[in-house]
């Protein structure tokens, strides 16, 4: 089992021809990824490894049957790529593209809120289902499937964590990386209402970092609507107030809201342990599924 | 990005939001001459890149000549909390009865922006907020349409605004938040927003920080960016173009990825080392990348020891590697003990090329980040 993506998942590719947009495409298919049509403005007719291409997103779901889309836009374009994934009815939209303006996103997700679209990202490394498909840029060999479910705001910190578990024989049922921006598609509470629900997935990884308050809300879901046990990390215990460190939200207000401090905290009271390392993150998963 | 207040007024007074007169000067001639043109009183105000310039020292009344050539002479020059100050703006003082508050923002939890009101301006506005939250109106914004004046009125009202100046508040806040959209703004205040005896409103300070990310719609405040206003090294980062943080320990930290990167930073705490820096190299780095990277973090004197730390998805493990040799291959003698960590996409290929008479080779994070801490700790003896 796994939530939002499966070998069933029939998807298009939105900026197919670009650079990033080919090489993943064949990454995703080399996996098993159902790729069924790419859509760039103007390159319509052209084929891309073997998938053809359309001028709208429209034109992609519509001829070829697709549920989801994924992108690989530039950020000055990528808002509009993803109004038009809206405009279709996928069921979801996966957002690669980083550096997206945060005004450009609020358009987004204020748009978001009218469909029943899942969006992913922006700045995100993807969702994998192992063993079923991947959208997205992760990669596929270190993730083995089984029946742990992870949501992660940071892509790199999501592949150690995910080693940390694959290295032990603990499979996953699906990844996503939500992405470390302000203005996020999904959040923390929408995996995790996702992965409750999944049969499957005996235990949950979320890791998230410093900035904004997305982790305590996370923690408040946990305590009031889980029964499926959650194991936490935090980026940036150590990062200093005032300063971004890379990720657009990883900023610490002077205020003391959004430090790891107090999203370590909020977790511990909802009853989610929360490693000090990711090779304790796994010792936790492990205890809950032994 | 974050704009100086002389920059922020000019936005602003462009926009239409009035703003008291004022030169910028870099010297103490200059700033004599300038309080000439404005008159007395006139503040001087040093033009860097911290928050309370007051209470530092950085900000003086001046109500005559003498004054101003002495604060003039205090404030160039001086550090203000790691900033040497090199320019102050003259600016004429504002007789005042009031200060207010007016700020635009992203509510990043609500997604979407949040206008707010106090009267309480002219102080710690965080203090405020945490203290008295009551104290200041917020109005939520949609971003399909943008500030509808009745909202900007409920927000005025809403703080308690004297109806006298509820009008000229009113339209500030609605031209701050248009210039908040137009600008790509992630925070656009005026704080204090001063309220005179004659019951005008004029902007005391002015506060525009850009999204870093939509500044190529903006060329020109791109070209407001001050890369000598920040520290040396976080200057050279800039210009290399990666994600750097200069920080106070001695393991100079590189990595791929924020979010292990951090992790990373916080490891070196957890095993008892301290970190010097943040640098994220970024996706799919390739060879030069990587020795810039190493360029920075050698050019840092605090820093004893390197670990590098790559989980490839995008980025190759035997770019990485070939970048590694290439930059210490350059050195008689490698100047801070290196330790690499490589795992993910062609992690294998990278170790194999590795020239390991150069770096020490861990396995998993923890060792990499252990033996780290453990070389600093020799180093610094």
């Amino acid at each position: 089992m796994s939530i939002l993506v499966d070998d069933d998942t029939r998807v298009v590719v939105q900026g197919i021809t670009g650079g990033e947009g080919s090489f993943h495409t064949e990454q995703m298919m080399e996996y098993g990824t159902n790729v069924v049509a790419g859509a760039v403005p103007g390159k319509g007719g052209q084929e891309v490894k073997g998938v053809p291409v359309y001028d709208t997103v429209h034109d992609a779901v519509s001829e070829e049957d697709a549920d989801a889309s994924v992108i690989f836009v530039p950020p000055a374009f990528a808002a509009d790529a993803m109004f038009e994934a809206l405009d279709t009815s996928l069921d979801l939209v996966v957002a690669i593209t980083e550096g997206v303006p945060t005004q450009d996103m609020a358009k987004v997700y204020r748009r978001l809120n009218e469909t029943d679209t899942h969006l992913i990202g922006p700045n995100c490394p993807g969702i994998i289902t192992p063993g079923e498909a991947k959208l997205g840029i992760l990669p596929g060999n270190i993730f083995s499937d089984g029946n742990v479910g992870l949501v992660s705001r940071s892509g790199t910190l999501t592949y150690q964590v995910v080693d940390n578990l694959t290295q032990r024989g603990i499979g996953q049922t699906t990844a996503i990386g939500i992405g470390g921006d302000p203005i996020i598609g999904t959040s923390f509470v929408d995996a995790l209402e996702l992965f409750e629900a999944d049969t499957e997935t005996e235990a949950v990884v979320m890791c998230g970092e410093i900035g904004g308050e997305d982790e305590e809300q996370a923690a408040k879901f946990i305590a009031e609507n889980m029964d499926t046990p959650v194991a936490g990390f935090i980026a940036g215990r150590t990062a200093p107030p005032g300063k971004r460190m890379g990720h657009a939200g990883a900023i610490v207000s002077g205020s003391g809201t959004g430090t790891a401090e107090s999203k370590i905290e909020a977790l511990n009271d909802a009853g989610t342990p929360v490693g000090d390392t990711p090779e304790e993150v796994a010792d936790h998963i492990e205890h809950f599924l032994s | 990005m974050r704009l100086h207040e002389y920059q922020a007024k000019d936005v602003f007074a462009d926009a239409g939001i009035p703003v008291p007169d004022s030169r910028l000067a870099s010297s103490v001639d200059e700033v004599v001459a300038a309080v000439e043109d404005i008159g007395f009183p006139a503040a001087i105000k040093a033009q860097v890149h911290v928050g309370g310039r007051g209470k530092a020292g950085g900000i003086k009344i001046a109500t005559s000549e003498e004054e101003a050539r002495e604060y003039a002479d205090d404030i160039l020059g001086m550090d203000l909390k790691g900033y040497t100050v090199d320019r102050v703006l003259v600016e004429a003082g504002v007789d005042f009865e009031d200060e207010l508050y007016v700020g635009v923002t992203m509510d990043r939890g609500e997604g979407r922006p949040v206008a707010m009101v106090s009267e309480k301006g002219g102080v710690n506005i965080e203090e405020v907020a945490a203290e008295e939250p009551e104290a200041i109106a917020r109005e939520h914004i949609d971003p399909a349409f943008g500030m509808h004046p009745y909202q900007a009125r409920k927000a005025v009202y809403g703080a308690g605004i004297d109806r006298d100046i509820a009008r000229q508040v009113s339209s500030i806040l609605t031209t701050l938040y248009d210039l908040w959209e137009d600008k790509d703004a992630s925070d656009a205040e005026i704080n204090p927003l001063m309220v005179t005896s004659d019951r005008e409103v004029i902007a005391a300070d002015a506060v525009l920080n850009v999204d870093d990310d939509a500044l190529f719609r903006h060329p020109d405040l791109a070209e407001m960016e001050d890369e000598a206003a920040g520290d040396e090294l976080e200057a050279k980062a800039n210009k290399y173009g990666f994600d750097y943080v200069r920080l106070s320990g001695n393991v100079g930290i590189i990595g791929n990825g924020a979010g292990l990167v951090m992790t990373t930073l916080d490891l070196v705490d957890y095993y008892g080392g301290e970190p010097a820096n943040f640098l994220d190299i970024g996706g799919g780095a390739k060879a030069e990348r990587v020795t810039n990277a190493l360029d920075m973090v050698f050019s840092d004197p605090n820093v004893d020891s390197v670990v590098f730390n790559i989980f490839g998805g995008i980025t190759r493990g035997d770019e990485v590697a070939k970048g590694i040799n290439e930059a210490l291959e350059a050195f008689d003698e490698i100047p801070k003990p290196v330790v690499v960590r490589l795992a993910g996409t062609n992690a294998k290929e990278g170790m194999e090329i590795l020239n390991t008479e150069l770096v020490q080779v861990e396995e998993t994070l923890e060792d990499a980040v252990q033996r780290a801490v453990e070389n600093a700790k020799e180093v610094s003896q």
